[in-house]
């Protein structure tokens, strides 16, 4: 029965009325396949280094400019998704992989990605001379860097924990290897991947704006988009223009957001593991629109029945597949395994070496002492802001989860402002120290936080919301009040989420560091000192070898920083907020 | 097991043995022997820990044996096989996949067109009595109708042999009892294209019911202790006289068995690694209070106390273990009777029951014992957790070691024998109150 409606659907759509839904949705599809084609067109493009198109600041020419960022970012979450598949899956699947890329990506995750900025340039120009592409590559590899490791990674996570009853019911009516990926796999991981691909979005739209304008050395380029329209109104002191970008920016998010990740939120919701009926139900209008759009839905009801079959094939390699489970082996176990070490070990020792080499020639122990120190300004700035942005937003946070009705209104407010690059707002705060005269050792250090702060504020939200109704009536009962209240009841409640919370934004506040601790306002030259400064001025003098050892001292210190702090401190929220 | 000629899965020898944290061998199944006959169905029974579940899994080709070997239709089981289907206890569906389509995914292995997919799905999705709930999703389903989709996705795929897994362990008395009524229906009409059943379980009545011979299996190593078999007429009765008899026996062979584990672990090690029961203290005071009170008066059957109490074996068996090694209570032929001692546990207060416990855990339980004189002989009077396990899991599994360290805890912590901070993972002495 069921499946002679599916077949009427199926075959006869087009005897549907359409209704006014299909009017809208179709107008939005064929409005997005054209923005997408001009851009596409734009990328592609004939481009000089040397004579590179002036960057307008009419407010007019803002809309393609969007346009032309906006392109780079989905590119960039397309290759993100590519890597992912192949990364994870790859590290999830061989117990040898695994000993190299997890640590890789674990590294790479801690690398600031401003830091290879001056070395991708350079590369991807050389591969596409006389083609907008390579600086578009580049740029795109900047937003790559900053999302595709979370995805690798969550994903890879996903992996490792599919539940043990699923994978033997795959394993026990045999699917291969490509019918579990599809069917088993890739939608057991698709909320994390999703919930991953959103939360690291906002580092995106951040260094899609750094990375349009960039000077290494003695190549400056300037790709049209916000973010050169920006750098273009900071050389021409026109706050006005900054103004209308950041107006922009704002469009662009909302407009992105829901019409990209509110719909896929919404439908990833379906693949949630735990088979209890969920309390909220994510929304979105524009899934809802082309669900209820009667001929959309017959058509993508035909193109995911071709997607299904896809997925539902064989696609097996034949008796290869069964020899994964080790029936047949060639060499001992041992053995292989002895191989593998010794060539990872070999391979490293070359590397140290080259490195050394390299740094030996060009470097001195002065350097390394210069940004070791420049180290632990940044390092000291990062600690202090992260202590004030929690002693500012954790009350907050707490009254505001407390609040449903309110934390419901607000939540998409701060989700905004994390998203929102929050370098389109330095030239303001620029402008005003410039203005009176401040100390731009202290009053630059609030810019490194101004984005990353609300990842504290969203996540203690969340866990004041999720905090159980029993504990409170609890705690009302027994009347425990004040600082008590504080001590006992709310703050060890929220504690693992604020954890999570203020990685992100310790995290992010190194990244930012880069950008923000040294700044320009026309002619005007602010710098803050720290490590962020110090790869800053080594990058326009264009001095690979200090741009690499501000990268390194970075890395170790953000490395450091999550191994001595966060991580037992998140062992020890788990372990303490656990009832079982 | 005489003849092993018209037996489909056929394991000789089996053995299976994971690798301790020192690297050396833990034998879970030794020595297994077991032919599953054309037309029969063939229970697995024993405690948890007995590998029953890990033995279902090396006969379906989800885990490798270490040693012996299986065949299945005579010839060498490498992994899964297209003739053999599971059922599984948590039923193992795809949330994301719609009924018709958790069912389909059996198929899709098979390579099938897919209007031949589709209709063996629909087929199967017809018998089971799922019609109508083709579109729905899992989460939209009740437990009962979950297990319906997991018994349709085995059948779709027409399997010589089903293998279940506990399948109506996660289900309420009501709904196991009309799946395995309906099971039993379709089994009888012979509307399955099955042609054996081997299944799991820990409830007993449920495997009287249903199986046609019981093996019983025996832990530390799991090992075949019995052969029962079950020569009813279906349908069957459980107010017949015969009926209760065998599940009486089936008590008896468990009891005997495990009183001479008790036993035979003790006198190994001087007892300190052997392994404990997962008994709280509140469930074992519960069941002595319980077997104190008329009409029981000291004694009754496992049974009638799996009966009146609502428990299963798995539930039931720790408690009454428990009693039995600390000398609370008797487990013998299939009955549990409480000893003097225990008479006196259930007539006193909180500090005198705490006495006893005490003294009963001392004397008894030589793990504890040895916790306490290892505290007084270290300087400072505590002693790490990690001391205590790498010691048990010189001789018990990971799972065991732990899961015995956590007993030997929370009766020492009860008895206010040794106080133990998680925190710092460590256990350390402390006055006992009212000593």
């Amino acid at each position: 029965m069921q499946q002679r409606v599916a077949i009427l659907r199926a075959g006869f759509w087009h005897r549907q009325p359409a209704n006014w839904r299909d009017l809208v949705a179709l107008i939005l599809v064929v409005a997005i396949i054209l923005l997408l084609g001009s851009g596409a067109r734009q990328m592609v493009a004939p481009f000089v280094v040397a004579q590179q198109p002036e960057i307008s600041l009419a407010p007019s020419a803002l809309p393609n400019d969007a346009l032309r960022t906006t392109m780079r970012m989905l590119v960039a979450m397309i290759a993100s998704l590519l890597f992912t598949f192949t990364y994870g899956t790859a590290a999830a699947k061989s117990r040898r992989a695994e000993m190299v890329l997890i640590p890789l990506l674990d590294v790479l995750q801690s690398v600031p990605v401003l830091g290879y900025l001056s070395f991708t340039v350079v590369f991807f120009v050389s591969l596409f001379p006389h083609q907008a592409l390579g600086v578009e590559l580049a740029a795109i590899f900047a937003i790559f860097t900053s999302q595709a490791w979370n995805m690798a990674f969550s994903f890879f996570q996903s992996l490792r924990t599919v539940p043990y009853d699923l994978d033997e019911a795959s394993r026990g009516f045999r699917l291969s290897a490509w019918q579990r990926f599809w069917r088993l796999e890739v939608p057991f991981a698709m909320p994390g991947l999703v919930w991953n691909t959103m939360m690291s979005m906002s580092g995106g739209w951040f260094f899609v704006v750094a990375s349009e304008a960039i000077a290494v050395g003695e190549m400056h380029v300037e790709l049209p988009g916000i973010g050169s329209y920006v750098a273009h109104a900071i050389a021409e002191r026109n706050l006005a223009a900054v103004g209308w970008a950041i107006a922009a920016m704002t469009v662009t998010i909302v407009i992105y957001d829901q019409l990209l990740f509110r719909p896929l939120v919404a439908w990833s919701n379906k693949f949630h593991y735990e088979q209890t009926a969920a309390t909220v139900v994510p929304k979105s209008w524009v899934a809802d629109l082309f669900h209820r759009a009667r001929m959309f839905h017959a058509i993508a009801d035909s193109i995911g029945a071709m997607a299904t079959t896809v997925a539902r094939a064989r696609l097996s390699i034949g008796p290869l597949a069964l020899r994964r489970d080790g029936y047949i082996r060639l060499l001992p176990f041992y053995l292989i395994d002895m191989v593998w070490y010794g060539s990872i070990l070999l391979a490293i020792a070359y590397l140290g070496w080259v490195l050394l080499r390299f740094a030996g020639a060009e470097l001195s122990w002065a350097d390394v002492r210069e940004a070791s120190r420049d180290g632990s300004i940044t390092l000291l700035r990062v600690a202090i802001l992260v202590a004030i942005a929690t002693i500012v937003w954790v009350p907050i946070g707490v009254a505001i989860g407390l609040r449903p009705a309110l934390a419901e209104k607000v939540q998409p407010l701060v989700q905004f402002l994390a998203a929102f690059p929050a370098n389109l707002l330095f030239p303001v705060a620029v402008y005003l120290i410039a203005r009176f005269q401040l100390a731009p050792e202290i009053w630059l250090s609030p810019l490194m936080i101004l984005g990353t702060q609300w990842y504290i504020v969203f996540n203690v939200i969340a866990g004041a919301s999720a905090f159980p109704t029993d504990f409170k009536e609890a705690a009302a009962t027994f009347r425990v009040g004040g600082w008590h209240w504080w001590r006992d009841v709310m703050l060890p409640g929220i504690f693992p989420y604020y954890v999570t919370g203020a990685i992100t934004a310790s995290g992010g506040a190194w990244n930012a560091s880069i950008v923000s601790e040294a700044v320009s306002w026309g002619p005007v030259k602010l710098n803050g000192g720290g490590l962020g400064a110090y790869i800053a001025r080594m990058t326009e003098a264009g001095d690979f070898a200090r741009i690499a050892l501000g990268i390194a001292v970075m890395s170790v210190l953000v490395v450091g920083m999550n191994r001595l702090l966060w991580r037992p401190l998140y062992a020890y929220a788990e372990r303490r907020t656990r009832l079982d | 097991m005489a003849a092993t000629t018209n037996a489909i899965i056929d394991l000789r020898s089996v053995g299976k043995a994971f690798a301790k944290r020192s690297g050396e061998p833990f034998t879970v199944l030794h020595d297994i022997n077991l032919a599953l006959h054309t037309n029969e169905v063939l229970g697995l029974l024993g405690r948890s820990g007995s590998g029953k579940s890990t033995l279902l899994r090396i006969a379906g080709g989800l885990i490798r044996p270490t040693s012996g070997e299986v065949l299945y239709n005579g010839s060498p089981l490498t992994g899964p096989a297209e003739g053999i289907a599971v059922v599984f206890q948590t039923f193992a569906l795809f949330p994301w996949l719609t009924v018709l389509e958790n069912v389909e995914l059996g198929l899709d292995a098979l390579g099938l067109r897919g209007d031949e997919s589709r209709r063996r799905a629909e087929q199967a999705i017809d018998l089971i009595g799922l019609d109508g709930f083709q579109t729905a999703y899992p989460r939209e389903l009740s437990g009962g109708m979950r297990q319906r989709v997991g018994f349709a996705r085995a059948i779709a795929v027409r399997p010589d042999v089903l293998l279940m897994d506990e399948p109506f362990s996660a289900l309420d008395v009501l709904t196991a009892e009309t799946l395995r009524t309906d099971f039993l229906d379709l089994w009888e009409e012979r509307q399955l294209p099955t042609k054996a059943v081997l299944m799991v379980t820990h409830n007993i009545e449920e495997a009287v019911l249903m199986c046609d011979r019981l093996l019983l299996l025996a832990p530390n190593p799991g090992r075949i202790a019995a052969e029962i078999p079950v020569p009813l007429a279906r349908p069957r009765n459980r107010l017949d006289q015969e009926f209760g008899s065998i599940v009486d026996e089936v008590y008896a062979v468990l009891t005997a068995r495990t009183v001479a584990s008790i036993g035979a672990l003790r006198q190994a090690h001087e007892g300190v690694t052997q392994p404990l029961p997962q008994a709280p203290v509140n469930r074992m005071s519960g069941l002595i209070a319980f077997l104190a009170a008329p009409p029981y008066d000291g004694r009754a059957e496992l049974d009638t106390l799996a009966t009146t109490l609502s428990l299963t074996v798995n539930d039931l068996f720790p408690i009454a273990e428990g009693l039995h090694l600390l000398e609370f209570a008797e487990l013998k032929d299939g009955g549990l009777k409480l000893t003097a001692a225990g008479q006196v546990f259930a007539g006193s207060g909180t500090d005198e029951r705490k006495k006893l416990f005490r003294e009963h855990l001392l004397r008894f339980v030589p793990l504890t014992a040895h916790i306490c004189r290892v505290l007084q002989e270290r300087e400072g009077h505590s002693a790490p957790r990690l001391r205590f396990e790498v010691e048990l899991e010189d001789h018990l599994s990971r799972d065991d070691a732990e899961r015995t360290l956590r007993a030997a805890t929370a009766w020492g912590r009860y008895a206010e024998l040794f106080g133990y901070d998680d925190n710092t993972q460590a256990y350390s002495t402390i006055a006992p109150s009212g000593a």
